[in-house]
């Protein structure tokens, strides 16, 4: 089941912006221009957004206001950036987040 | 540097009506915001609220918020959006952070209205991605369109407990539980009647002991808690989920107003020291809502106004009479929502029975249903001949518009909103619809007892998709959730004025009138 609702019984269909390109670990996904970077990861079925620095924990969204940082990734290049607040745009980057920093693709 | 008369921290419910106030009396205002969007957390409530009329009641959050903008808007108030408040310091400069600068403010009197966050619960696997906070599967489902998982427990019966396990099921997660630690359901218990009746089961002296799944969840198991919340030996349940959701309690954020130097003290949360007219310890700083102390939107717009009031007076911009006589105004508001059983000042109290000397419904308490003997104890539930409204409404809480929208006076509540409705069988229902579809507690059904050839009509609120059509067949529900019998929808009612709260009457047995409370189509109608 896609994860996207197609209509809602109280919103009707949602509102979206333009369906765009961006890449998460480097494969190309779609997302909706303006919408958090992770409701575009959620559609697509991603849950972890980062590993913690000393035991390697997987962490992934939990407030989605902006204010517990688990949801952080490493988004063009800049590690620690809040994805529940920041939103998509075309041709971004998106990484998992090891410890501060993103892995060479090669890596993962 | 800029100047301002005010400088309003948080654009949420509680800060817009605060720059809208301050703006009427002619302050020079700013709103900062660290959102993309205003509003605050008013956008992710997509059910019509409590209360009377003047407190915005049977509208639903979106549209409070929608309204709100645009009174802002009218008023000419100013809001940066993505501008994050990093300090308030001496002589109430405030350091602003936008995009990838810091902007320096100056302003005469400061109103914080930075809101809340959601509170977190320790439990062996309690960080795995896909346990989530209740506002998170909000964002996702009510702001971006996108289910936060499609199996979920609730953990936290509160009213965002509920809530929230409703708008799951309207985005068409399914809710396997909803679990409390605490013996009894903490929020409303129309809300928690309105899952009930759709089947989702309530585990209250419950609680999690553990989230299962390797890289994020894939189970949960739960058990039941003694008094001192120790568990259970041997009472633990298992349940395949892809999503826990925590609905336990929210925390105000107050840290600029601790950092202002303002006076703090400890009450559920740490809150700055207020007095009535949302005056903190530092002269000219002010606070309003949930930063003031945990409570709900309505009550959080009203003290945003009243925070305005005092501003404006602080600032010279009213004189103290009028001051008192425009807080005294709001201050009638809020004491009409902050009365009956679930008000501020009776947190923690154990009520045993309701303001008219009923005694309140256990299994209400305990599984979120009212029972069919229970029921008929309510002054709402009258048996009578004809189409009749059936008020099943059992607990005081603040709320009216069942009595504003009757047109023909056949619901009474009276001018103190908490007594329970009544039904005056003298009044003739004209079997409109309106009772039903605008009460927030979804609590009201339209009932035809006979209908003269052996079955009976239940007319029910019906907030979910696919909507059936007359001619679908299915099963009646009870109020725990229970098939109990063959049910066939007849009529199916969604007029833009009912504000997508379709109604659907069904053709039961009459025998079953008093138990048939919901419907559930068959399997063969879904994939027709």
């Amino acid at each position: 089941m896609s994860q996207r609702i197609a209509e809602h019984p109280i919103l009707g269909k949602p509102e979206k912006g333009e369906l765009v390109e961006f890449f998460y670990d480097g494969k190309p996904l779609k997302g909706y221009e303006g919408e958090p970077i992770a409701a575009a990861l959620k559609a697509a079925g991603v849950m972890v957004h980062r590993h913690t620095t000393k035991l390697d924990r997987p962490r992934g969204v939990f407030c989605a206001i902006g204010r517990c940082t688990d949801c952080v990734m490493v988004v063009n290049g800049q590690p620690n950036v809040r994805t529940c607040i920041t939103p998509v745009e075309a041709g971004m980057s998106v990484q998992t987040q090891y410890g501060v920093a993103a892995k060479p693709v090669e890596e993962q | 540097m800029k100047r301002y008369d005010l400088i309003v921290v948080g654009a949420g419910p509680s800060g817009l009506c605060a720059a809208i106030q301050a703006a009427r009396y002619g302050l020079e205002v700013v709103v900062f915001d660290e959102n993309a969007r205003p509003g605050g957390q008013l956008f992710k409530q997509i059910h019509k609220f409590f209360g009377s009329k003047e407190h915005g009641a049977k509208l639903r959050g979106i549209t409070i918020g929608e309204n709100l903008l645009a009174e802002a808007a009218e008023a000419g108030v100013q809001v940066e959006l993505n501008s994050v408040v990093m300090g308030i310091f001496p002589e109430k400069e405030v350091l602003v952070h936008r995009e990838d600068r810091t902007e320096h403010y100056k302003a005469d009197a400061i109103i914080v209205a930075t809101g809340a966050s959601e509170n977190a619960v320790t439990f062996d696997g309690w960080t795995l991605p896909g346990v989530i906070g209740a506002g998170a599967a909000q964002m996702f489902m009510n702001l971006n369109g996108v289910r936060p998982g499609n199996k979920v427990l609730m953990l936290g019966t509160g009213n965002v407990g509920l809530v929230v396990s409703y708008q799951l099921l309207q985005a068409g997660c399914e809710v396997v539980a909803l679990v409390d630690a605490g013996t009894r359901v903490g929020g409303y218990g129309v809300h928690a009647s309105k899952l009930a009746r759709t089947g989702v089961p309530f585990y209250t002296s419950h609680t999690i002991k553990k989230a299962e799944g390797e890289d994020h969840v894939t189970g949960v198991v739960i058990a039941e808690v003694d008094s001192h919340f120790q568990f259970i030996e041997g009472t633990e349940k298992h349940f395949d989920v892809d999503t826990i959701c925590l609905a336990v309690g929210l925390s105000p954020q107050s840290q600029l107003l601790d950092m202002a130097g303002c006076d703090m003290a400890e009450r559920g949360g740490r809150v700055p020291v207020s007095d009535e007219t949302c005056a903190t310890s530092e002269p000219g700083i002010f606070v309003a809502g949930d930063a003031a102390g945990i409570e709900e939107a309505s009550s959080a717009m009203i003290e945003g106004r009243i925070a305005a009031v005092s501003a404006a007076e602080f600032l010279g911009f009213i004189d103290a009479d009028n001051a008192a006589a425009d807080r005294q105004e709001h201050y009638k508001a809020l004491d009409r929502l902050r009365i009956g059983m679930f008000a501020p000042q009776n947190r923690g109290k154990v009520f045993t029975e309701t303001e008219e000397g009923i005694p309140l419904s256990q299994s209400l308490l305990k599984r979120g249903y009212v029972t069919d003997e229970e029921v008929d104890s309510f002054g709402g539930v009258k048996h009578a001949e004809g189409w009749h409204a059936v008020v099943e409404c059992t607990q005081n809480i603040p709320c009216n518009p069942c009595q504003d929208v009757c047109p023909r006076h056949c619901i009474n509540v009276g001018s103190n909103i908490t007594i329970l409705p009544t039904i005056n069988t003298e009044a003739k229902c004209s079997n409109c619809g309106k009772c039903v579809a605008f009460c927030p507690g979804q609590a009201i059904f339209l009932v035809n007892e006979d209908m003269g050839d052996g079955t009976a009509q239940i007319t029910l609120p019906y907030e979910f998709l696919p909507l059936p059509e007359a001619g679908t067949k299915g099963k009646a529900l009870d109020r725990s959730g229970k098939p109990v019998c063959e049910a066939e929808v007849v009529k199916v009612m969604n007029p833009k004025a009912f504000d997508h709260t379709a109604l659907l009457t069904m053709s039961v047995p009459k025998e079953f009138v008093h138990q048939a409370r919901f419907f559930k189509a068959s399997a063969e109608a879904l994939t027709a």
